[in-house]
């Protein structure tokens, strides 16, 4: 279910220092053409569609259609990620639609504590830092 | 119009990159789920000069096999014993695992968890009634005694759209955002020029600029995922993108280690799941929240027959566990589809609606069960959307409505992996406790020598997939088992402090080798019209298709129902033989198809390791994820052991192994 790009949505980034889906794409699929600043996927039948460039696309330009070996045509599924939720469209081959909200995050984006004045006391013990305790096993074999 | 012979990539590869050397005390490769915990936990403990560098291949908030999203976290000990953690993980894959390590795993995840709640993980909770709340309904927080959803005994459902995120934004501040390089692709490690066995450095290349990387580190950590499309695909158009497990995962963790002598444990383990067919769509919750039950062709619900029972009862004490082994649930679908009685169905239809007959039942008025039908649809559809969105689209575009049609299981092509319901991967050493046993001889047959999830080899520490004999670690356990790792690497680092790594070669030795398929393009291109095809090279995509082609035939995959033999796992290592030569030919025109080129020699190197194990262990060990027909029974007797291997970097040979596996927790009960 390869991603695409529609090159009337598609500004490239505006040549800005970062192309969003050519930053995001885990398997370096999608490219910027310089000559055109449109971006592409290239190489497909790489692609895992796990929906992270359409899901990060500032102009929301791409989209996914189904893998040409063996999903049938006219259906698609197709997100929009706010910072706190993602609303996803169903559309059925037989032109049913469904739509379904989940929450995605509960903190403010950039908010996630990296306690980074925590320090550890034993670097000799297992114990991590904000644990408790450290367990050792019980209910051995004999 | 031009002549096909020119690079297919925007990112042109030139004959002659500039060479970074870098000198740092911590090296980090990989930016998954374990080397985010990593990157969380390590500043925790070291000095204020201690310098570390974390490289990924990929951006770190979409990287690794959480890229995606999770619609679960499949472990949490919560209210359970860790022991019984142990227990469980041990009965699913078939009695040969690292004890230590699983206990110490169970041990530290929780809090991982925890903190996944607290930076902004949404986590279902169960209200007043019983009923399920999604993660963003108020309700008390883990820590604070909230009740989690509990699917089965161990996992807990999640709204994990953005799982990975949500844990690389704090691993990425804790660290520091300088001190941090995506788009660098690691390809191989490298020993110290005086001290031996002591890892000294790392090398790889941008797939962004014209630039190769070379690392000089006191210590390292890889972790770098499993390994995917080793296998021929059932889908081998567009298709072979939709992988089970991610498909930039290349073996590269397996591959770098083995390389420099680290010893691997298991490695004939591999996970190959029953799952959605085609769209690879999850079936845990399936199986665990809805409790749908799997039909076959004749709409018989096979698994509850007594000849099943009977069948399991062959492979005790394993068959006999409640929660049946995965390999042995994947046996019998297979021995279905085999006798011809496929296509194997889950009922979601089935499932969906005992649901509403029972609230029904329960007096329920229509109107409200209309209501909770929208929920429990809305929970069916966001398990796909979450994680597999994939196969959300297989149903929309099959018209597939799960209340009112089931949907076909398969077994997909087979995977290598540590961290799932699989457990091929490094030998590393346990904690240093008493409770960890003590064993006399090389490292290979020890379970501790001072540094925990050490390998073998001196300062390479690796994590998640990459520590074998210790499955079910999924997303929460190699968070927890990178922040375990952190901190050893910070004492191996004082330990050491005056080691002064030096690398036998010049960076920009190790600069030609990398970009050798680059320097074999530009030389032969103009040999033919099309740049694909050419006598003086091979192209990444043609070699990747052949070594998947090796694999099923020879060594057990899909075409085969997962049937091999001696006779053919050798005449698919001669096959590999003659890849791995081959390999030394790839050309690559751009930086893409240069990551490509790397990525399918990591492929050969450790799909050779999984078929050198399984040729050495004489017996069928995972009846449902292969099968050897010389040697067709799991063999307790002889065989309830490890098979570990390890190469030697100055001979190039290999040698593998038996190592006794010893049980820590109690074995009666077994489970």
């Amino acid at each position: 279910m390869p991603s695409y790009v529609d090159p009337s949505k598609c500004d490239g980034c505006k040549g800005g220092d970062k192309t969003a889906c050519m930053y995001i794409c885990p398997n370096d699929l999608m490219v910027l053409n310089k000559d055109e600043m449109k971006a592409y996927n290239q190489e497909p039948d790489a692609c895992w569609e796990c929906y992270s460039c359409v899901k990060i696309c500032p102009q929301g330009a791409i989209a996914v259609r189904g893998y040409d070996d063996f999903v049938p045509m006219g259906g698609f599924v197709h997100p929009m990620r706010s910072s706190d939720s993602i609303m996803w469209t169903v559309k059925f081959r037989n032109g049913n639609m469904k739509r379904f909200k989940f929450p995605i995050r509960t903190t403010a984006e950039g908010a996630a504590n990296a306690y980074t004045d925590l320090k550890g006391e034993n670097l000799d013990d297992e114990k991590l830092t904000l644990e408790q305790d450290l367990p050792a096993p019980t209910m051995l074999a004999k | 119009m031009a002549l096909p012979n020119k690079p297919m990539g925007e990112l042109p590869a030139v004959a002659n990159p500039e060479v970074v050397e870098h000198d740092v005390d911590v090296l980090i490769i990989g930016g998954g789920m374990a080397a985010c915990g990593t990157a969380f936990e390590i500043k925790k403990w070291a000095p204020a000069d201690l310098k570390i560098k974390l490289v990924d291949k990929a951006a770190m908030e979409r990287s690794g096999a959480v890229a995606q999203g999770l619609s679960a976290i499949n472990t949490y000990i919560g209210e359970n014993k860790i022991e019984n953690y142990v227990k469980m993980v041990r009965n699913d894959l078939m009695g040969v695992v690292r004890e230590d390590l699983i206990y110490d795993l169970g041990r530290h995840v929780d809090e991982s968890v925890k903190l996944f709640e607290e930076w902004g993980l949404p986590i279902w909770k169960k209200d007043d009634k019983g009923d399920n709340l999604d993660g963003a309904k108020p309700a008390p927080t883990l820590r604070e005694g909230g009740t989690p959803v509990r699917t089965g005994k161990w996992q807990i459902m999640i709204n994990g759209e953005s799982y990975k995120c949500i844990v690389a934004e704090p691993a990425k501040t804790a660290l520091g955002e300088e001190n941090i390089m995506e788009r660098v692709f690691i390809v191989k490690l490298i020993l110290d020029k005086n001290k031996e066995n002591q890892i000294a450095g790392a090398a790889g290349f941008s797939t962004r600029e014209n630039k190769v990387h070379v690392f000089r580190c006191k210590t390292a950590l890889c972790a770098c995922g499993g390994a995917v499309n080793i296998f021929r695909p059932r889908s081998t158009g567009e298709g072979k993108g939709r992988a089970w497990y991610p498909v930039w995962n290349a073996g590269s963790t397996y591959t770098m280690c083995a390389q420099v002598g680290a010893t691997l444990t298991m490695m004939e383990n591999r996970f190959t799941p029953a799952r959605f067919k085609d769209g690879y769509g999850p079936v845990g919750a399936w199986f665990l929240l809805f409790k749908a039950k799997v039909q076959n062709g004749l709409g018989e619900f096979y698994a509850n027959a007594d000849s099943a029972q009977e069948e399991l009862n062959k492979y005790m004490p394993y068959g006999g566990s409640p929660v049946t082994p995965t390999c042995l649930r994947n046996h019998l679908l297979l021995n279905e589809l085999k006798a011809g009685r496929g296509p194997i169905y889950m009922a979601t239809d089935v499932a969906l609606n005992a649901f509403l007959e029972e609230r029904r039942a329960a007096g329920m008025d229509e109107k409200d069960v209309k209501k909770f039908w929208k929920h429990l649809e809305s929970e069916a559809w966001e398990d796909f959307l979450d994680m597999s969105v994939g196969q959300a689209g297989l149903w929309a575009g099959m018209n597939i409505e799960p209340e009112k049609v089931g949907s076909e299981i398969m077994p997909t092509e087979p995977y290598m992996l540590g961290s799932h319901s699989g457990c091929c991967g490094i030998w590393t050493s346990g904690p240093d406790e008493d409770w960890v046993p003590t064993v006399d001889g090389p490292r290979s047959h020890q379970y501790k020598w001072g540094y925990n999830r050490m390998t073998t080899v001196d300062g390479l520490f690796t994590a998640g997939d990459g520590v074998g004999a210790s499955g079910h670690k999924f997303s929460s356990g190699s968070h927890a088992e990178g922040r375990i790792v952190a901190k050893q690497m910070v004492k191996f680092c004082r330990d050491n402090a005056d080691f002064k790594p030096e690398l036998p070669k010049s960076a920009q030795e190790y600069a030609d080798e990398i970009y050798a398929p680059v320097k074999r393009y530009l030389e032969h291109v103009g040999a033919s019209t099309a740049a694909n095809v050419n006598p003086n090279y091979c192209k990444p995509a043609g070699l990747m298709m052949r070594l998947m082609k090796a694999t099923d035939e020879y060594g057990g995959g899909v075409a085969t129902y997962y049937m091999t033999s001696g006779k053919l796992l050798n005449i698919c290592l001669d096959l590999l033989r003659m890849l791995r030569e081959d390999a030394e030919q790839m050309a690559a025109g751009d930086l893409h198809e240069l990551m490509r080129a790397w990525e399918n020699y990591h492929r050969i190197w450790c799909v050779e390791t999984h078929i050198r194990h399984i040729e050495f262990r004489k017996e069928s060990r995972y009846p449902g994820f292969y099968y050897r027909s010389d040697f067709p029974n799991v063999d307790e007797e002889n065989w309830k052991a490890f098979v570990n291997s390890t190469y030697d970097p100055k001979a190039g040979e290999w040698k593998c192994e038996k190592v006794e596996c010893i049980n820590i927790v109690e074995t009666e009960p077994w489970v």
